[in-house]
């Protein structure tokens, strides 16, 4: 199977995950956009790896994963805290700052 | 890893002998600035977990304080040895240059973490008793019972039980030195990073405790809350768009490193398998990539269609907090930003060139102009540095030594300036705390002459007047830029300094020509520490603007990035 079709669906999860970020208001919602996000790009770098015959795609993804892992222990402390104080996990009613 | 003649080799090879996988060799004495400051923020979490907590804070203080300064002597050491130009290479298998820009830019990132430690450990700012049980006797006369701007407990709710018996019990969040120096880690190796993936995670490593230190402020604690999920979701987006770049690029060069897709920049596909011709030297994944990796270090550096973060975070965030952040990773994501684009992107300047010219002109005038609206000292400082992060794309543009080194020194200057600012800032407190409405700070020098001297003369750097350090820096940027043919861009970075002036001079005029509020703040005696960092700030705006000359020769030795 032709290894440039990983490419398009890589391309195409990660479009789906900026389009979640910017269209969904639940800050875990968004926050697994993000995710998804990052898995896309990890499905690229294996894609990429396959494609070129040399690992340094496939190092990149476990690095890409153990990033990850941290990102949500940062940002599930952040929101969990923000979701405690206002009983809302929503990011339109973040808006104590305005312009 | 250089590309297999057989793709197939990979997956077939593991059925004979295993071969011997030889041990990376590692210049540990090359790299020790960064593995100083990393070993002493693990050992800082291991006080976190074994040490009373009454030791806690002057161990972490003592830690933090040794660890800099010592990281800060190895760059010396190492500048000294001639690692900064005739012995410059790529240490650590090629991950991490250690060239003149590389140590330039730890020097100072170094620097300013040192005075940051300063002002994250003053406690002479908050009432002892902050909050309302505290007993004045049990904490009198001892600096841990004291409270700095960091909360008592974070992970207690605002408002709640939990919270105030945290603050009765005086409890203080001690975790963020280590946080810090994990932070200044990352940063340290973020502008030598010498490949892609090395790159992403130096990122990710001083962005993750940068999320935590915002939400950590003790007073008006939903507004820092706040401003560490959007700087956390913001940032984390920014990063998966980085890393989708770096991916694309990979995709294009076959390799991370810097070298590597350079030499496939320049030279195209010729040399290269031919059987990989198709997917390597493919301009599309070149181009989209480049654009996506620089998006994500436009975000750090706050650059104008990705500025959005930053006015909320450095207001929400604890004030000492914000200084570093405006400060180092300035520094940081500007280091990283020059090295990719003067070492990996050379061959693509034609492409880029007049993007970055949209870019700065678009952050020179932004930050300007919204500034002037604003009514929060906080945000001012906020735009500001947007602004002058457009004054330092346009000598990022001028692609010559001498804008590196104009770049170099206007980071060094500008990081400098900004931490004292900041740092002036957590004195001026009334009853809920920071006084940082700009209208509360009417008629302060008739209060407190010296401490509005002092915020004058950081707001004159930061306007660009002659004898302060903003005015060499900003000369030598411009000057770096008309060089290389970019008139145009020096008419409006002169048109928007002129435009930023305004409000600068604006609020010494609050300060020092308006009658003062009888409800007005007070400001408050700062330990020596604090008072350290505000002396230093000063001392190197003035010096750095009476006798630039031989910091603009430093810089400019420092100008060369090894490939």
């Amino acid at each position: 199977m032709n290894p440039v079709y990983y490419l398009y669906l890589a391309a195409l999860l990660f479009t789906i995950g900026a389009a979640g970020v910017l269209i969904r208001r639940n800050a875990i919602v968004v926050f697994m956009c993000i995710e998804l996000m990052l898995n896309a790009c990890n499905l690229a770098f294996v894609t990429f790896s396959r494609m070129h015959g040399n690992l340094d795609g496939q190092i990149i993804a476990f690095f890409t994963m153990v990033v990850a892992a941290a990102e949500v222990v940062v940002g599930l402390a952040i929101i969990v805290s923000i979701f405690r104080t206002r009983h809302t996990a929503s990011v339109d009613d973040a808006s104590l700052m305005k312009l | 890893m250089s590309p297999v003649a057989s793709v197939h080799s990979l997956w077939t090879v593991a059925a004979g002998a295993p071969g011997k996988i030889p041990a990376p060799h590692i210049e540990y004495a090359e790299l020790s600035p960064t593995l100083i400051v990393l070993g002493a923020a693990v050992i800082g979490i291991l006080i976190e977990a074994l040490v009373p907590r009454r030791h806690r804070y002057y161990s972490q203080l003592l830690l933090s304080l040794v660890a800099l300064a010592a990281a800060f002597a190895a760059v010396i050491g190492l500048a000294a040895g001639g690692f900064g130009s005739s012995k410059a290479h790529i240490a650590a298998m090629g991950a991490v240059a250690v060239d003149g820009p590389a140590l330039f830019l730890q020097g100072t990132i170094l620097l300013v973490s040192l005075i940051a430690v300063f002002t994250f450990a003053e406690r002479r700012l908050e009432p002892a008793a902050h909050g309302e049980g505290a007993s004045p006797a049990r904490t009198k006369g001892r600096a841990w019972g004291r409270v700095d701007s960091f909360a008592a407990q974070p992970a207690a709710v605002p408002g709640s039980a939990a919270e105030q018996a945290a603050v009765k019990a005086g409890f203080t969040t001690t975790e963020v030195f280590p946080i810090l120096l994990f932070a200044v880690g990352g940063m340290l190796i973020f502008p030598a990073a010498s490949d892609l993936l090395t790159l992403f995670i130096a990122l990710e490593v001083f962005s993750l405790p940068l999320y935590l230190l915002c939400a950590l402020a003790r007073r008006q604690r939903l507004l820092s809350q706040e401003a560490a999920v959007k700087y956390f979701l913001l940032g984390a987006f920014s990063s998966a768009f980085l890393l989708f770049g770096v991916a694309l690029l990979y995709g294009y060069a076959g390799t991370v490193t810097y070298a590597g897709i350079a030499e496939v920049v320049s030279d195209g596909a010729k040399q290269i398998d031919p059987a990989l011709a198709g997917t390597m030297g493919n301009d599309a994944l070149l181009l989209i990539g480049a654009a996506l990796v620089l998006m994500g270090l436009l975000f750090k550096v706050g650059a104008v269609p990705f500025h959005m973060w930053t006015p909320d975070v450095y207001q929400g965030a604890p004030t000492p907090v914000t200084g570093f952040m405006a400060a180092a990773t300035k520094v940081a994501a500007f280091g990283a930003l020059l090295r990719l684009l003067y070492v990996v992107l050379p061959g693509l300047r034609w492409d880029w060139r007049p993007v970055m010219w949209g870019v700065a002109i678009l952050t020179m005038l932004g930050g300007a102009i919204v500034a002037i609206t604003q009514t929060d000292i906080k945000r001012l400082l906020a735009y500001s540095s947007i602004a002058h992060a457009g004054f330092l794309l346009a000598g990022v543009v001028a692609t010559s030594e001498d804008g590196v080194s104009s770049v170099l020194f206007y980071l060094g200057a500008y990081s400098f300036v900004t931490l004292g600012a900041f740092a002036v800032v957590t004195l001026v407190r009334d009853a809920g705390g920071e006084a940082t409405a700009l209208s509360k700070w009417a008629g302060l020098g008739r209060r407190s002459p010296l401490v509005a001297a002092v915020f004058a003369v950081f707001l004159l750097a930061f306007a660009g007047i002659p004898l302060t350090s903003g005015f060499a820096g900003k000369f030598a940027v411009f000057k770096a830029a008309a060089q290389s043919g970019a008139g145009w861009l020096v008419v409006v970075g002169v048109l928007s300094s002129a435009i930023a002036a305004f409000f600068y001079i604006r609020v010494i005029v609050l300060m020092f020509f308006n009658e003062p509020k009888a409800d007005g703040p007070t400001v408050a005696v700062p330990s020596p520490l604090t008072t350290t960092a505000i002396a230093i700030g000063v001392t190197a705006t003035l010096v750095l603007g009476l006798a630039p000359q031989y910091f603009l020769d430093l810089a400019g030795q420092a100008s060369v990035f090894v490939r």
